[in-house]
């Protein structure tokens, strides 16, 4: 079950924050064209969850950005019922995904029901076009 | 990452000598002063703030114009030009803004100590004023987004568009880690805010006195974000609370028992977020409380057994009890059964908590309140008086930057 939008709402778009912050740009600009991208240290190979413009490990400024397998694990979750923001429908799960290769993203459920969270559950990732201009990372069952 | 938490081993080479830190010992509160808090108060924070500043002045046996710094944090709605002009004050030689919300709540106190004790200003008024139940609301998110600054944490653009708005899913989401890593109970946690009430129920000022809870109402209170209840949240609150920090030495001439500041101390530990910690190795924890708690102890030289009355910062029923693991007054991961029965936070018990009613049942002055009672725990003037307190705790937001203090008579 992924979240349900009210059609008269806007769902608030990351590009509010990316103009201050312009390092998570190439991971918007993948998640276009429905890949789900990390950012690396080139120097040392540690990864820079969320992006940032120097690595904390070995303070190299040259990085890389590379696709993620976009499979993982449930690490945690939560479930809204009542809803912070106009936008969204309740009752609607959010997720804390820790990928594979290590880093956790935060994300929405595409096929699973509150009531069938587990942690540890394995998932992969899926892309969904929720607006005309926003197109989002969520997670579904691992096939 | 993190080493030294995740080892629970403090590193104390690369620390100040605790005979320089000048805050320790010579600095005190001298002057607390609230508003009534209300869920309208009809007013604007200006007004409220000018009520408590006056209070505290009052309180302390000081005059507004002896005031010559202040201190506070951000997200309030009020501009130090503002309150300089509506109280009459010729000149400011200090003033300070915090960063890192309920975070800063103690950090305030060390900031305005750090003023007066390096000659930068005499008295320095610490102050919060919010309409929080009538006005802007932090838990929700179309009022929240509007008025937070975006480049606080720009990692926002992450987490809003999926619906991941407002602390109480933030919070969510390491609480849940912590309940399923350590087989934490939804019955255990209700003893927090139930003991909470208890407190409340003594303290006339308290947003929920007169309206008393009981276990049983706890658990059939409303699920807001799964895992946390309705009463497991802060109660939004209209009002101010102020206070005035100087030197010890100044403060023998002034009309109350000082409230001496043992030891205060910030923590900003690596991948600190607003509440979105996920980053790091273990995230069942508070990581800044701990660190918090053992800057404290180690300048304060004395340790949680030398603590005898706690309020902890608690937005969430979760927020206290995993504070009680990281500041030392149980293991970690045993904060569930340490708080079941309510007994241990009682006013009798091994470390008595939140004696005002705390975040959930006195007020949400971010923290200020907290502060107050801890003062007045030094005193022997609380509602809820713990015997013969020699040392008073006092910590701020968790799963942000954060602080604290020790205060002692």
């Amino acid at each position: 079950m992924t979240v349900k939008y009210n059609a008269d709402k806007r769902i608030p778009h990351p590009a509010k924050w990316a103009v201050l912050y312009r390092s998570s740009t190439p991971f918007w600009d993948g998640v276009k064209e429905k890949k789900l991208m990390l950012q690396r240290c080139k120097q040392c190979g540690t990864w820079l969850n969320p992006p940032r413009p120097m690595c904390p490990k070995c303070h190299s400024t040259e990085s890389e950005w590379v696709a993620s397998s976009g499979k993982g694990k449930i690490y945690s979750w939560v479930t809204y019922n009542e809803a912070p923001d106009p936008a969204f429908k309740t009752p609607y799960a959010v997720v804390l995904i820790e990928l594979e290769e290590g880093p956790r993203l935060v994300s929405n459920l595409a096929d699973i029901t509150p009531e069938d969270i587990r942690i540890g559950m394995p998932v992969e990732v899926t892309f969904e076009d929720v607006a005309e201009d926003l197109t989002l990372p969520k997670f579904k069952k691992a096939g | 990452m993190l080493q030294e938490y995740v080892d629970r081993k403090y590193r104390r080479d690369n620390k100040p000598p605790v005979e320089a830190n000048l805050i320790k010992n010579r600095t005190a509160i001298v002057g607390i002063g609230q508003t009534s808090y209300t869920k309208n108060s009809g007013r604007d924070e200006l007004d409220l703030a000018c009520e408590a500043i006056r209070n505290a002045v009052d309180d302390a046996g000081l005059k507004i114009s002896d005031i010559d710094g202040f201190d506070t944090f951000i997200l309030d709605r009020l501009a130090l030009p503002m309150l300089v002009n509506a109280l009459g004050i010729p000149d400011v030689a200090f003033s300070g803004e915090v960063s890192g919300g309920g975070g800063a709540g103690c950090a305030v106190a060390m900031h305005a100590a750090a003023a007066v004790v390096t000659g930068q200003a005499n008295y320095v008024c610490v102050y919060r004023s919010l309409n929080e139940a009538s006005g802007h609301r932090y838990g929700r998110g179309d009022d929240f987004i509007e008025y937070m600054p975006v480049a606080l944490t720009p990692n926002y653009a992450y987490t809003w568009p999926l619906g991941f708005v407002t602390p109480l899913g933030w919070a969510g989401v390491w609480g849940k880690r912590w309940m399923y890593e350590f087989g934490i109970t939804r019955e255990q946690i209700g003893w927090w805010p139930v003991v909470l009430r208890e407190y409340a129920q003594n303290n006339p000022d308290a947003m929920f006195y007169g309206r008393p809870m009981t276990h049983q109402d706890y658990m059939e209170s409303p699920m807001i974000v799964d895992p946390l209840k309705l009463h497991d949240c802060c109660v939004n609150t209209d009002g101010a609370a102020a206070y005035i920090v100087t030197t010890v030495e100044r403060a023998r001439d002034l009309r109350q028992k000082p409230a001496i500041i043992l030891a205060a101390s910030q923590s900003c530990p690596i991948e600190q977020e607003i509440q979105t910690v996920y980053q790091r190795p273990i995230i069942s924890g508070l990581v800044e409380t701990w660190y918090v708690g053992q800057e404290l102890y180690r300048v304060g030289e004395c340790g949680p057994d030398d603590i005898d009355v706690a309020q902890l910062y608690d937005p969430y029923s979760i927020g206290g009890i995993i504070q009680l693991e990281e500041l030392g007054f149980c293991e970690r991961g045993e904060g569930g059964k340490f708080i079941e029965g309510g007994d241990n936070i009682r006013i009798d018990g091994k470390i008595p908590c939140n004696t005002a009613g705390g975040l959930l049942s006195e007020a949400y002055l971010h923290g200020y309140n907290l502060v107050i009672e801890g003062v007045r725990q030094i005193r022997g003037t609380s509602y809820n008086q713990v015997k013969d307190v020699e040392l008073s705790l006092v910590t701020a937001g968790p799963g942000v930057q954060s602080s604290g203090i020790i205060l002692r008579g």
